[in-house]
């Protein structure tokens, strides 16, 4: 008998999981999507029926009003979100305004680094992105010499083409023109969370997962990051089905699944005019 | 005559050239895809997950699962691929983008950058600007030269949060073309909109700039 993770539904992707501990009050969970693209549309609305408060979501943006995680927003179940992007959504701002909602802004990089690096056992990285922004006040910052960096940042000398990203000694005093080039770079710490819900396009009874287009986005990372994953497929197809060499995410990730018919909302239907 | 939103975007396609890995910000910035030459090939990356991007599609065409980065409905050229936002990151930081436009609320004179947030107005967040700004070769900014009040958006200092530090390579306006310096650290006034000359964007422009001995005309 091979493993099978599907559910037979939504809300039975959910079933025993408060009495096992594995969802709480208060937890955290990652939902894949970017806009309304590759969310996991029917497991936020399952996410809503459990009731439970005071979630802190990461996601790299919030819904709108009516779809997404702006239904969690609207039953207001969500304490905090960490999200690059808000966009239009008048349920967000007002709970933001008010003081109910927090909000922590990463950019949108760095939000996809924190998880993967979560997800991969790695307690946090540098980055330049954010650096002498808003985001890096109160990180660490260091100096790192750079190989094969671009000419564009200034009093660089032009780029060795290879070696070792190094740790700079603090600088004393102004830098001598033929020092090597350095930059500063933010610490930034991983993500990983109690539960993530992620969309994808075919699976197998595995769990093997396969993304569709730029439904893709943040859901592999996610499903790498969190204790306990549930997707939501378009298409489940017997284990052995699927090209080995076409597997985005590996089964061994996957705790559960569910097969919905996705509505698949569309944000800003832009066409030619030809 | 102050530069049109056209001929800024028309402007800023001059600097692609052929085999350019590009991405384009949301707003006036997207208006740079209409104006690439003939027979160039540039290839458009989209930091949601995709590089090739095609023109919007028919209407029989459109599928919800292929959006560009301002979530509207797209279409992949021949030859396009997808993949995750980690890894569109890594092409973004990695430094494997050719050159990236976008918009700016304000740019300082040694190319700081800030266009993401207005303190005491709701944010909305940053999105990958940051990630752009830090990671891809060459920055050039379109903009307005000025706010809608007249007042200076080529500053000494930026007044407003930054989205990045001394990364701006090059600066469109609707009254010129500048260059930053990197030896002097100061934008170089190269290129002056027809009609517009260089006292006039000197007397708009509140940060210290660098005069080229040889102003041409913005070609447009």
């Amino acid at each position: 008998m091979s493993i099978t993770k599907r559910c037979a539904s939504p809300a039975d992707a959910f079933k025993d999981l408060a009495a096992q501990g594995v969802i709480r009050d208060g937890m955290t969970v990652m939902v894949g999507g970017f806009g309304l693209c590759g969310i996991p549309e029917h497991l936020i609305i399952a996410l809503r029926d459990t009731g439970l408060k005071g979630l802190t979501c990461i996601s790299n943006n919030a819904g709108v009003d009516d779809w997404g995680l702006g239904l969690l927003l609207q039953t207001r179940q969500i304490r905090k979100m960490i999200s690059s992007y808000v966009g239009e959504n008048a349920t967000f701002e007002k709970q933001f305004l008010s003081g109910e909602l927090e909000v922590e802004f990463n950019p949108q990089g760095t939000l996809a680094e924190r998880i993967r690096a979560g997800g991969a056992g790695i307690p946090a990285f540098y980055t330049a992105t954010g650096v002498g922004t808003p985001v890096a006040a109160g990180k660490e910052i260091r100096e790192f010499y750079r190989p094969a960096d671009d000419t564009r940042h200034q009093n660089r000398t032009p780029a060795a083409t290879a070696g070792t990203f190094e740790q700079m000694a603090p600088r004393v005093g102004p830098r001598a023109p033929d020092a090597p080039r350095r930059r500063e770079y933010v610490l930034e710490t991983g993500l990983y969370a109690d539960l993530a819900l992620v969309k994808a396009w075919r699976a197998d009874e595995f769990g093997n997962l396969v993304y569709r287009k730029t439904a893709r986005n943040f859901n592999p990372m996610m499903a790498t990051a969190a204790a306990f994953v549930i997707a939501e497929v378009e298409e489940v197809v017997p284990t052995g089905t699927l090209d080995p060499d076409g597997i985005h995410t590996p089964g061994s990730y996957v705790d559960r699944l569910v097969r919905t018919v996705s509505e698949k909302r569309i944000e800003q239907r832009t066409v030619s005019k030809a | 005559m102050p530069l049109t939103r056209d001929q800024i975007t028309r402007r800023a396609a001059a600097e692609l050239r052929d085999g350019f890995i590009v991405n384009l910000g949301i707003g006036m910035p997207t208006l740079v895809a209409n104006h690439i030459p003939p027979g160039m090939d540039v290839w458009l990356q989209s930091e949601n997950g995709l590089l090739g991007i095609g023109p919007f599609p028919k209407d029989s065409e459109v599928d919800p699962d292929l959006i560009n980065a301002g979530k509207q409905t797209i279409t992949a050229r021949a030859g396009a691929s997808y993949f995750s936002s980690a890894d569109s990151f890594a092409m973004i930081r990695g430094g494997h983008i050719d050159m990236c436009i976008l918009g700016a609320m304000q740019v300082s004179q040694d190319g700081d950058i800030a266009n993401w947030m207005i303190p005491g107005k709701m944010v909305k967040g940053m999105g990958g600007a940051m990630d752009l700004v830090a990671g891809v070769k060459k920055i050039v900014v379109t903009m307005e030269h000025n706010a809608k009040d007249g007042g200076a958006k080529v500053v000494r200092a930026c007044s407003l949060p930054l989205t990045g530090q001394r990364c701006v390579t090059m600066l469109i306006t609707d009254l010129c073309v500048m260059h930053m310096d990197p030896a002097r650290q100061r934008f170089v006034l190269t290129e002056v909109a027809p009609g517009v000359t260089v006292d006039e964007v000197k007397a708009k422009t509140e940060a210290e700039i660098v005069v080229a001995p040889d102003v041409r005309p913005v070609a447009v």
